[in-house]
């Protein structure tokens, strides 16, 4: 990999162009009118640079990209699985339609919503889905006020708290504050699932919601989940289902028959489009039968989402078939089974028992470290081996239960032969810290970039390329 | 092993106090320093003459790792915060029991009785 760091403001040369414009002074001046405190009196600085110069500088840049398309991309909690090519060819299709043409041209849209909702109920389990949140934290907030609004409309206001469990992804409880909610923690018990007798006093008249992912973050099956959801239904509260977690049930089990009420799925993560970098995500909630009347009247719409990522959900589920949409879940499982147990001797494994579609290691088994002046390799340094090997580094020191949290998730995408060069460079790695810790300290050897300075990055950010 | 300063009182929540008469001087020990890694963010929104309850949280640490909020070992009320650590969180890295985080003014001291010894906060710092 040839390490390149230009931006393409470097490449700039004044007058440089790739493309011929025709002269613009007759359009500025049909500008005239516009009031002048809304005019640029400093032209924008775009860069200034031949076609040549654009194409190598992003091939460039591109080159030194990892992505799932280059190699196996673990990353826990983040469902990287392969985007297939045939989604992009699908969605291109319908780029020419937009949200504001007459409803009347838009039937081929409506059928798309249609079908795609009816797939994801079938399934999910779930009655009605609304396809407005544009990402999974953006569907919990949806659902959060679409079950705030289902109390009120009961008059029922004293609901104001929030259970979320100590292993909940993040965004759980940031979604319930942004609602105006109360967050109360439930604790794991030994075995890394909601402990039951401890959520018991916690629920009463005052609580609106639990908010549960199952597999949980721990890649642990919530299998009281059947007697949670009674607990919950008979204190008035209801279930909220988290779908970052959402692969290895599909085809397998629905939330909707475990009790929740209310769900999104990230179809970026679960149903292959693609994400990473910042979306564009898609987080459609779905709702049963108590809360289809809310969905209804609340309007949960304006536009509709993003219609791109949607279709190529669409193309996914019916590329798969009904025969096929199974095998999702089973293989996603399967496959972190089978790296989990191939590789806990190297690494330490707090919870032993079957995983789902990811699991979590607590750090390496021997860190290297003698005790004294040799200090012992840590789980950022085993990720920044990794990199020097060709695999992307999987989710490190999460979830916070664990404090050396190494998180893996294969997805259904990897073939065994994938799965075993992983296996093998992880135990090499285990074996080099052993003998030398100072290997994985100084790891990466072999990237354009080492160890960025994370500290003074969040320290002193710079936000803004200067151009003198 | 991390240093637990000794004449200081300690929360589970890894704070530590300092019993200046009637005001409780509150930082984060060693432990807890060491444990986040490197402090990056010292938000704490209160101000001056702010009520706060013990157990309930005052604030955040942002680390390069995590976020974790403060909570207060004792009720009262806040009668200084120190803003120099709007400009060096890495002084929690550094001193941990000389950057104290806010000053709070009780209005229960027995809540006090409540908090961990050096030694029994040993038991759980680890």
């Amino acid at each position: 990999m040839r390490y390149y760091d230009r931006l393409v403001f470097e490449l700039s040369k004044p007058g440089r162009v790739g493309f011929s414009l025709p002269d613009a002074s007759e359009g500025l001046a049909a500008l005239s009118g516009i009031d002048s405190r809304l005019m640029r009196s400093v032209p924008a600085r775009l860069p200034e640079v031949t076609e040549v110069d654009v194409v190598r500088h992003y091939t460039n840049l591109s080159q030194m990209n990892f992505g799932v398309d280059t190699g196996f991309y673990p990353l826990g909690s983040c469902t990287m699985k392969y985007n297939p090519k045939v989604n992009e060819e699908i969605s291109g299709v319908f780029a020419d339609v937009h949200p504001l043409q007459p409803e009347s041209t838009l039937k081929g849209v409506k059928t798309v919503y249609d079908c795609l909702g009816k797939s994801l109920s079938a399934i999910t389990g779930m009655k009605k889905f609304t396809f407005l949140p544009c990402a999974g934290a953006h569907g919990e907030l949806t659902g959060l006020m679409l079950i705030r609004e289902y109390h009120l409309r009961r008059g029922d206001t004293a609901r104001t708290k929030v259970i979320v469990p100590d292993s909940a992804h993040g965004t759980n409880p940031a979604s319930a504050a942004v609602c105006g909610l109360e967050i109360v923690q439930v604790k794991s018990d030994a075995s890394g699932l909601v402990d039951v007798e401890s959520l018991k006093p916690l629920l009463g008249p005052d609580v609106a919601a639990i908010m549960m992912t199952n597999p949980n973050t721990l890649g642990l099956f919530e299998s009281n989940i059947k007697s949670i959801a009674s607990m919950v239904h008979e204190a008035g509260a209801l279930l909220y289902y988290d779908g970052a977690n959402m692969n290895p049930l599909v085809g397998v089990a629905r939330p909707g028959d475990m009790g929740f009420d209310v769900m999104h799925l990230n179809l970026h993560k679960t149903f292959s489009t693609p994400h990473g970098g910042g979306g564009p995500g898609s987080g459609p909630v779905g709702v049963g039968e108590k809360l289809v009347d809310v969905v209804d009247s609340q309007k949960v719409s304006g536009f509709h989402g993003n219609f791109a990522v949607m279709l190529r959900a669409l193309a996914y589920i019916l590329m798969l078939g009904r025969q096929n949409v199974g095998m999702v879940g089973r293989l996603s499982t399967l496959n972190a089974n089978y790296i989990k147990e191939s590789l806990k001797d190297s690494f330490k494994l707090p919870i032993p028992s079957v995983c789902k579609h990811e699991f979590v290691f607590d750090g390496l088994a021997d860190d290297g470290s003698d005790g004294g002046s040799r200090p012992g390799a840590s789980t950022l340094d085993v990720a920044k081996r990794l990199l020097d090997f060709g695999f992307h580094a999987p989710t490190i020191y999460f979830p916070l239960l664990f404090h050396q949290a190494i998180m893996i998730e294969p997805t259904e995408t990897e073939s065994l032969e994938t799965m075993d060069a992983f296996i093998d460079v992880m135990h090499k790695i285990a074996e080099e810290a052993k003998k030398d810790p100072e290997v994985l300290r100084s790891a990466p050897h072999t990237t354009p970039v080492g160890r960025p300075d994370e500290t003074a990055a969040a320290r002193n950010p710079i936000l803004k390329y200067s151009f003198e | 092993m991390s240093n637990i300063k000794e004449g200081l009182l300690y929360s589970e929540s890894h704070e530590w106090v300092y019993v200046d008469g009637n005001v409780a001087i509150i930082g984060v020990s060693d432990f807890a320093q060491e444990e986040m890694g490197d402090i990056t963010y010292v938000d704490v929104p209160c101000a001056v003459d702010d009520v706060v309850k013990a157990g309930e949280d005052f604030g955040a640490l942002e680390s390069v790792k995590a976020s974790s909020d403060l909570y207060s070992p004792v009720s009262g009320t806040v009668v200084a915060v120190n803003a120099a650590l709007d400009a060096n969180p890495a002084a929690i890295n550094e001193d941990p029991y000389g950057a104290w985080i806010i000053k709070i003014e009780m209005s229960d001291t027995s809540e006090l009785d409540s908090l961990l010894k050096p030694a029994a906060y040993a038991q759980i710092a680890k």
